[in-house]
């Protein structure tokens, strides 16, 4: 097969690249530009797309021995992915940027522009598994990584079967250690390079910062649940369900507990606060449901169901309901937050993912 | 063999996958060495002396660099104290330009510049363009971008306007004499001609002209020219400025005085006579060398054509106002990048023509200042030839330019 490798100048997107050679596919190495304005150095963990990363992956790609080139995205990635997280944050949302990547950029525009150009697949270092589809329909089926603890299958459950039947993730059966191990054995510099964290285009890390310089501050008050005003805020886009740090409230609650973000409501710039036991939800509306390589259930079905990235699964019952997705827990999870995606899983397979609208 | 020796190796076999030969087309970015060049340099690398030492071993490379210097006069219409070695045609730009900015300026620094202006076309080559740029953001000066027409040349009625419209507030006049995207010859002699009137100094980036054209200080009228050796089968590394006799610009490199105090750091023996060597073949072989790349050019101009229809030819049609060996297409509906990677992995290498930051491509600014919109701009390769290019290189692109649009059409935008 013809495979374009996505190669972030990280050490697992080079690994996968390798293997990608090694199984005996012609393989060509292509750096995302994502950023309008790259900066020159990665500071610690955070950050991608510098000028050193595209230097890393170029060197990987040298040693592994594949052509390389950069491809410019930077304004799809800011029409679809910076723009939709401070529109999502504006909403009152907490969006997850690395699973909007992966839907609009990764496996959609550079997925079709490599099929354009004549390329059989997309290879990642993302860690997950593809299992192979049911018979005849050809689709494949995402299931999680070998490395429950780097597991990403939870951002890659969007893609629709198709979309996985192009795509390649040579490191879903490996640990991340082995990985490393085995970058360093192959000669890759970047075998010791950090992990990345946090959302890549916030060098900083400050999210709060960065959405305040993109949306203004916009002050309200934050209200307990008794209706009671207990203080004030800079902008409901500060906050995320479930948060108890950073609230600083005026006084304390009268019951002498800790309060949480309950829910944000940016019409009426409010913050709703209240105690830990508030945040129970048992019942989740999710919308624009993606069936991961299956047909979508005409029944209801148990099934796991993880609310957000490295969360846990709650043992659920879904059902399809009028286009959306009906989710009951069998046991109350604590702290969701809309607008991110609610991810049914059968065991390790995925079936489908939704992005969450509602949680009661 | 070393593991460098083995990695490249791999890297080439990669690169090679479908068992095609190499056809480059890209020798505007650099060429072959000529084989003569080569040899000069490998004997002068393993001879010991610097140039500016007193003793027996210093005079010799000296006489080395003098004779090499005298050569490349010669060559180019100069006198030997004319020639002012740098380490290539970044270099000589940024010396002319910040160098000859700094020289006009009557008053002491810190003062508001006496005279600000400098004018240049907006196709310069970077060297050109961001010396300008960093003049005026640093040093006061009032950039002015002359205009060029929609084949990239400047008039020279354009820039007398310019300049009359106050002439002693202008330092200087930087107009490349052949521009290194689209290939459009500059009159440069009249421009310089103007520019003298004026008693305003001249300074044209000759680095594309110099291997495919007759170059002269003398002649052009130039206060300053820029050459550089790896554009004519020399080595990467060494370049000249070619300085009139009279003009003194304020050095950008300080250091042991070489070059009589205008540009500091000992003299690059080994390169300075490589250099020496190809502009002598260069110069002895022009009309002939000219000739037959005007006609594979030319073929190349046509097959393509034949082949793509709607590919759009930038700059001048095949004259005496296009480099010999310049072809530079715009293919409606495709870009850039995907043109370059489709072709590279056939196994021919050409060039968007346009800088890179983090390897991505620009839209060219020299199109753009040509009237061209941002999608012509992207969508736009330049093939360039030279002294080994042949007919095969030629057939070898016209059999896959075809299908290779066709796709990256279909990549879209």
């Amino acid at each position: 097969m013809r495979v374009l490798a996505a190669m972030s100048g990280g050490v697992d997107s080079a690994v996968a690249a390798a293997r990608a050679v090694e199984a005996g596919h012609d393989v060509t190495g292509v750096h995302l530009a994502l950023s309008t304005n790259p900066r020159s150095y990665r500071s610690g963990a955070r950050g991608c797309c510098t000028i050193e990363d595209a230097r890393d992956a170029r060197r990987a790609a040298d040693v592994i021995g594949i052509p390389f080139y950069v491809w410019d995205l930077a304004e799809r990635f800011d029409a679809d992915v910076v723009q939709d997280f401070v529109a999502e944050y504006a909403r009152g949302n907490t969006p997850n940027p690395c699973l909007r990547c992966n839907e609009k950029i990764k496996f959609a525009a550079v997925l079709d522009r490599a099929v354009a150009l004549g390329f059989d697949a997309v290879c990642t270092g993302h860690y997950a598994r593809l299992l192979p589809g049911a018979d005849g329909t050809g689709a494949s089926r995402l299931a999680r990584s070998a490395d429950p603890n780097k597991d990403q299958s939870y951002v890659l459950a969007v893609l629709t079967g198709e979309q996985l039947s192009q795509a390649m993730f040579p490191l879903g059966d490996t640990v991340k250690a082995q990985v490393r191990a085995e970058a360093a054995q192959r000669g890759l510099a970047v075998a010791a390079k950090p992990d990345s964290h946090d959302v890549c285009f916030i060098a900083d890390g400050d999210t709060a910062a960065f959405l305040r310089s993109r949306l203004g501050a916009a002050p309200g008050p934050i209200i307990d649940h008794d209706g009671q005003v207990v203080g004030t805020h800079d902008g409901s886009y500060g906050f995320t369900v479930g948060q108890r740090r950073g609230l600083r409230l005026g006084r304390p609650a009268r019951d002498g507990k800790p309060r949480y973000v309950l829910g944000i409501e940016p019409v009426s710039k409010t913050v709703r606060v209240g105690p830990a036991e508030a945040l129970d939800v048992t019942e989740i509306r999710a919308v624009r449901p993606v069936w991961s390589g299956c047909e979508p259930p005409p029944h209801p079905v148990q099934a796991h169901v993880q609310l957000r990235a490295h969360g846990d699964t709650y043992p659920a019952t879904c059902a399809i309901d009028d286009g959306s997705l009906r989710i009951r827990l069998h046991r109350p999870a604590r702290g969701v937050a809309r607008g991110q995606a609610a991810v049914l899983y059968d065991g390790d397979t995925v079936l489908g993912s939704a992005t969450i609208g509602a949680a009661a | 063999m070393t593991n460098l020796d083995t990695a490249l190796d791999r890297a080439a076999l990669g690169s090679r996958r479908d068992g095609a030969a190499r056809v480059y087309l890209d020798h505007a970015a650099t060429t072959a060495m000529l084989p003569e060049a080569v040899a000069a340099m490998a004997e002068e690398l393993s001879q010991t002396g610097n140039p500016s030492s007193l003793h027996n071993a210093g005079r010799r490379a000296r006489r080395v660099v003098e004779e090499s210097r005298e050569l490349i006069a010669d060559a180019y219409g100069a006198r030997p104290s004319e020639v002012v070695f740098t380490s290539g045609g970044t270099e000589a730009d940024n010396l002319a330009v910040k160098g000859l900015y700094w020289a006009r300026q009557a008053g002491v620094a810190g003062e508001a510049p006496s005279r600000p202006r400098v004018l240049a076309t907006a196709v310069e080559h970077h060297a050109v363009l961001d010396s300008v740029h960093w003049l005026a953001e640093h040093q006061g000066a009032q950039a002015e971008w002359l205009p060029v027409d929609s084949r990239g040349k400047l008039h020279s009625g354009a820039l007398a306007e310019a300049i009359e419209r106050d002439p002693a507030s202008v330092a200087l006049v930087s107009v490349m004499w052949a521009n290194n995207e689209v290939g459009t010859i500059q009159p440069v002699a009249e421009l310089a001609a103007v520019a003298g009137e004026h008693g305003v100094p001249f300074h044209s980036d000759a680095v594309q002209a110099a291997g495919q054209l007759p170059v002269s200080l003398q002649r052009s009228g130039a206060t300053a020219l820029t050459i550089t050796a790896h554009k004519l089968g020399g080595p990467v590394g060494v370049g000249a400025l070619l300085l009139a006799r009279g003009a003194e610009p304020v050095p950008v490199l300080h250091g042991g005085g070489q070059e009589r105090d205008v540009r500091s750091g000992t003299l690059d023996a080994a390169a300075i006579r490589a250099f020496a060597v190809a502009v002598e073949h260069i110069v002895t072989h022009l009309d002939e060398q000219a000739a037959r790349v005007r006609q594979l050019r030319d073929m190349l101009i046509d097959r393509v054509r034949a082949e793509v229809p709607e590919a759009i030819l930038n700059g001048p049609e095949s004259g005496p106002e296009r480099l010999p060996s310049n072809a530079h297409f715009s293919f409606p509906g495709c870009e850039g990048d995907a043109l370059l990677m489709l072709l590279d992995a056939k196994g021919i290498a050409c060039s968007t023509g346009s800088a890179c930051t983090a390897g991505v491509a620009q839209p060219s600014h020299v199109l753009l200042a040509m009237g061209a919109d941002d999608a012509r701009a992207r969508g736009s390769l330049r093939f360039s030839l030279g002294h080994t290019s042949t007919a095969d290189d030629v057939t070898a692109l016209s059999a896959v330019i075809g299908e290779v649009v066709e796709r990256a059409r279909r990549a879209g935008r």
